[in-house]
């Protein structure tokens, strides 16, 4: 134990129930906020799976669609189309605070000048593509949502960990330790006040005695005389 | 501006560049581990990247669980879902409450 060896004076005691104020207080407000973390990512955590199963079902349509227009055009002129009037979205990213947690928010767009439909010729490519196109754009809003809200769940998990073990650490290591060191200095500190207290019932015993054997041995000479 | 990755193998990933997300084509998890980390570095917000290549990225994913940028999310490739991108958040909830309480059928 860290505090079993420290000195048994007054402002030791002082300063260790100081401490375990602080940690008291501490602990409370790390119980809180655990609580609360692991509230809200319940709730996340539980959109964050509906998200998934629907990206995961629609991606599997939008990938059938893919396959189907690759079979009906060749992979050239698939390529084509997709690369050659490169459209580049972009996103933009701003962070909100969930108990001191940044977690990102996530705005996508297409850069500006790309159109929103279908930017190539539909002379070579067949409807299968444009349908499968048209799918993934419908995922896209979803697609990024589940992004943000997994990233968020990931990050609060990882926070409520933290938070649990130092919880833990607080409740079950450093406050006993200083309730320990607490008990033992005050009961040095007690046991001196008693040493104490009988030294000096002692040493007016003594005292006494002395007095009385004076006035004996005075009273004695007296008789004598 | 941030972008938007996405790395898979070629046939599941081709989609993605009609819809505006900058695709990365891997044939394994080693090529995809090097661009992972290249993307990482450049300023890309979210990173998709293909289960089938993810499994043996465990780790590499896991060193970015924890900034805020980049979010490194698992999608189904073409063979569909494998069920590695839900496990991912099955593990992140027994992390944090110590127990499965969503999944639990």
């Amino acid at each position: 134990m860290a505090n079993t060896n420290v000195n048994p004076t007054r402002m030791e005691l002082k300063r260790l129930k100081g401490r375990l104020a602080t940690a008291k207080r501490g602990h409370k407000l790390l119980k809180d906020k655990r609580d609360e973390i692991m509230r809200q990512f319940l709730d996340i955590v539980r959109e964050n799976k509906e998200l998934r199963e629907q990206v995961e079902e629609r991606l599997a349509n939008v990938y059938k669609s893919f396959s189907a227009a690759s079979a009906v055009s060749s992979p050239q002129i698939l390529e084509q189309a997709l690369l050659v009037p490169r459209r580049e979205g972009e996103i933009s990213v701003e962070s909100r605070n969930i108990m001191s947690v940044n977690v990102p928010e996530f705005t996508f767009q297409l850069k500006d000048g790309a159109s929103a439909g279908l930017n190539y010729g539909y002379a070579f490519t067949s409807g299968e593509l444009d349908a499968a196109i048209e799918a993934l754009s419908e995922l896209l809003p979803t697609l990024v949502l589940l992004a943000q809200k997994e990233k968020t769940a990931q990050m609060l998990a990882e926070e409520i960990e933290k938070t649990r073990r130092r919880v833990n650490a607080l409740e079950y290591i450093m406050m006993p330790d200083l309730e320990e060191g607490i008990k033992s200095i005050s009961m040095k500190l007690d046991e001196n006040e008693r040493g104490n207290t009988t030294r000096l019932m002692k040493v007016k015993d003594l005292m006494l005695a002395k007095t009385h054997a004076n006035a004996h041995a005075r009273e004695k000479h007296t008789q004598e005389a | 501006m941030y972008k938007i990755g996405v790395i898979g193998d070629r046939d599941s990933v081709l989609g993605f560049i009609a819809v505006g997300f900058t695709v990365y084509a891997a044939e394994d998890a080693k090529q995809a581990a090097v661009l992972l980390k290249q993307l990482a570095s450049e300023n890309y917000a979210i990173i998709y990247i293909t289960e089938n290549l993810a499994v043996d990225l465990q780790e590499e994913i896991d060193r970015y669980k924890e900034k805020t940028v980049p979010a490194v999310i698992v999608i189904p490739g073409k063979e569909g879902s494998t069920g590695f991108g839900m496990m991912n958040l099955k593990k992140s909830v027994e992390r944090a409450v110590g127990a499965d309480i969503l999944f639990k059928e």
